[in-house]
């Protein structure tokens, strides 16, 4: 059994309150922190502690921090990145859902830390019930006197708001999510000046995700080393998997990093396996971003050790036979599932998602998504499989932002592992459809030609 | 059923509407109004359904910006409806780990029992439909959320929604 670092308490009744959250030692680490610690003491434990931001990009947060500028008279802010939105990770909601002190806690502690009097948590605008929810966490925080002027007679003052954002997964892109939070269009800026330097209107700013600013607190709880204990390597302390398709028991899980995948997958403690019967077939481990991984390479290196869930053992193997932690966003893909339809269906979240600002991203999600598309309702060619590893080249490392590798890692992951597949679409294309979609579909005219 | 012809209607932002805006405003640094944007949006949304060009102007008008700004930002993001849509807008995710598991099935079924297609309103103007894209509730598809509240139903049959959709109903006709 891992350490329980976050979620605790999660399954206590009321933990969502202020009081009961208190009772099981809440707001501890505000204690700490503001009295007994100064805020580059703050700084320090964090960096100690080896965290790295769990948003995805796995960052180190304490070095993040350290990079803050601090000019004299120029306001400092924290932005709590909310915008929860990539296929297969859903662990951020789920802590503002159930425990939301905990990530006001964090926020308080960072802040402190970061010299911010005005923090902000930009959460995804489809979360009206998350922003509801931290609202009334924050209104009872700081009736409690952990918020507003003179934090706990400390001298400290902090205001936290909630901002929603419009629907739009780009705004999870830091840069994005400053312009949306100064009510703009969410385009990503050309980095550097990047945030810490010039962030929300022009000023220093750290933009965290949820999991990052939730882990601050035991960090603090517990000091900087004991957390680095944790883990495995430079994947320290303990991680939320959000586990969903085809599981036994899909849910937000807390690891310790390192955790032997095969033990994650498939011990009862925590996912189960494979639900009705079924063998795997596939898995992205880090949200629908990275590359998908055959059930042999997810469970096994290419070197045939044991994969591990850790930033390290899940990137083994470079995009060739390893792949990434991302956000813990973990999708498991039954024997049954079609890797075409698959891949066409996050394509066409990406086209979508796109904010149009580069071309590459804007013009080849869209290309991409009309060949996988008709790859999948019975037009394809053979052709096809290499034209979208050309297009996918072409759309990474070539935009502002990262969606546009988002959008060609799966691509071409799905194709460098599951080209058979694509290929008996085209050589099959009937009883390929008929799987899918049943036979009536398969007439759907395709008219764009790409 | 509703249309567009409602487009040019005037809009009047009642006094507390306009004070939810200052409630907004005032998070925000002096002469960093614009802030406010999406969230009085939303605000704006909530009251009248969707956000017609009168009503964008008036937004314009009270954080002192120009009009453009507000379309921009207003046809950028998913959430705001720049036609009128039913009363209540049922979402039903259509991503990846939704899929898999059924979401297709779900968004048929919708379509058939209203009896309209994606994103037109039924003839008594209670309801709209629409797929989208990740709600970020992955381990328990199909999932689906109904505006203007938001509220949200995972686990999706097409038993539970038959009845979400006969309790709509019902809580429309009280």
């Amino acid at each position: 059994m891992g350490r329980k670092l976050l979620l605790e308490h999660i399954n206590v009744p009321g933990i969502n309150t202020f009081d009961v959250y208190r009772s099981k030692g809440g707001y501890a680490a505000v204690e700490k922190a503001l009295k007994t610690l100064t805020p580059d003491e703050v700084v320090e434990e964090v960096k100690k502690s080896g965290l790295r931001g769990r948003g995805g990009a796995g960052f180190p947060t304490g070095m993040k921090w350290s990079f803050l500028a601090k000019p004299e008279g120029v306001a400092r802010y924290l932005v709590c990145n909310a915008d929860e939105s990539e296929p297969g990770t859903f662990k951020d909601r789920f802590l503002m859902t159930y425990i939301p002190h905990l990530l006001i806690e964090g926020m308080i502690v960072a802040s402190f830390a970061l010299g911010a009097k005005t923090s902000f948590i930009y959460v995804r605008g489809e979360m009206m019930p998350q922003i509801r929810i931290l609202e009334k966490a924050i209104a009872e925080a700081k009736a409690k006197g952990f918020l507003g002027k003179n934090i706990l007679g400390t001298g400290y003052d902090l205001e936290l708001y909630v901002q929603p954002g419009g629907g739009a997964y780009i705004c999870g892109e830091e840069t994005a999510l400053l312009e949306s939070l100064e009510g703009k269009r969410g385009n990503p800026r050309i980095k550097p000046p990047f945030p810490a330097i010039a962030g929300l209107y022009g000023c220093p700013t750290v933009v965290n995700n949820v999991e990052s600013i939730a882990a601050v607190v035991p960090i603090i709880n517990e000091g900087g080393d004991e957390y680095a204990k944790l883990g495995i390597g430079r994947s320290t302390g303990t991680k939320l998997i959000s586990a969903g398709g085809n599981l036994k028991k899909p849910g937000v899980y807390e690891i310790d990093l390192g955790l032997p995948a095969e033990e994650f997958l498939y011990s009862d403690e925590y996912c189960g396996g494979i639900a009705n019967g079924k063998r795997l077939k596939a898995v992205v481990a880090g949200g629908s971003s990275v590359p998908i991984l055959p059930a042999n390479l997810f469970l096994k290196t290419i070197n045939n050790e044991p994969r591990l869930m850790s930033y390290e053992s899940l990137s083994d193997g470079g995009f060739v036979s390893g792949t990434m932690m991302g956000s813990g966003g973990f999708i498991a893909y039954d024997e049954d599932q079609c890797i075409v339809r698959n891949t066409w269906n996050f394509a066409r979240f990406y086209h979508h998602e796109s904010c149009g600002q580069c071309s590459p991203c804007r013009e080849g999600t869209g290309w991409m998504e009309k060949v996988l598309h008709r790859l999948e309702y019975g037009h394809g060619k053979m052709s096809d499989m290499d034209l979208l590893v050309d297009v996918s080249k072409k759309i990474e490392g070539n935009t502002i932002c990262p969606l546009g590798d988002a959008a060609a890692w799966p691509v071409a992951s799905a194709i460098r592992h599951f080209r058979d597949e694509f290929e008996w679409h085209v050589t099959d294309a009937a009883t390929a459809v008929t799987r899918n979609y049943g036979i009536a579909h398969y007439a759907d005219p395709l008219t764009v030609e790409v | 059923m509703l249309s567009v012809q409602d487009t040019n209607t005037p809009v009047t932002f009642s006094p507390e509407l306009i004070g939810k805006f200052a409630d907004v405003v005032s998070r925000y640094p002096e002469g960093k109004q614009k802030s406010a944007l999406l969230p009085v949006l939303h605000l704006v949304q909530a009251e009248f359904g969707w956000v017609s060009p009168p009503a964008m102007d008036k937004v314009a008008e009270y954080l002192a910006i120009q009009p453009i700004e507000v379309y921009e930002v207003a046809s950028f993001y998913t959430m705001y409806f720049l036609k009128p849509q039913g009363k209540y807008m049922l979402e039903v995710c259509r991503t990846g780990p939704c899929e898999i598991v059924g979401a297709t099935p779900i968004m048929e079924h919708i379509e058939k029992t209203l009896g309209v297609k994606e994103g037109d309103v039924t003839e008594d103007g209670l309801f709209s439909w629409r797929g989208v894209e990740c709600l970020a509730a992955c381990g328990f598809g199909p999932v689906l959320q109904i505006g203007p509240e938001y509220t949200f139903y995972e686990n999706l049959t097409t038993t539970s929604v038959d009845k979400l959709i006969s309790d709509l109903k019902a809580k429309a006709n009280n």
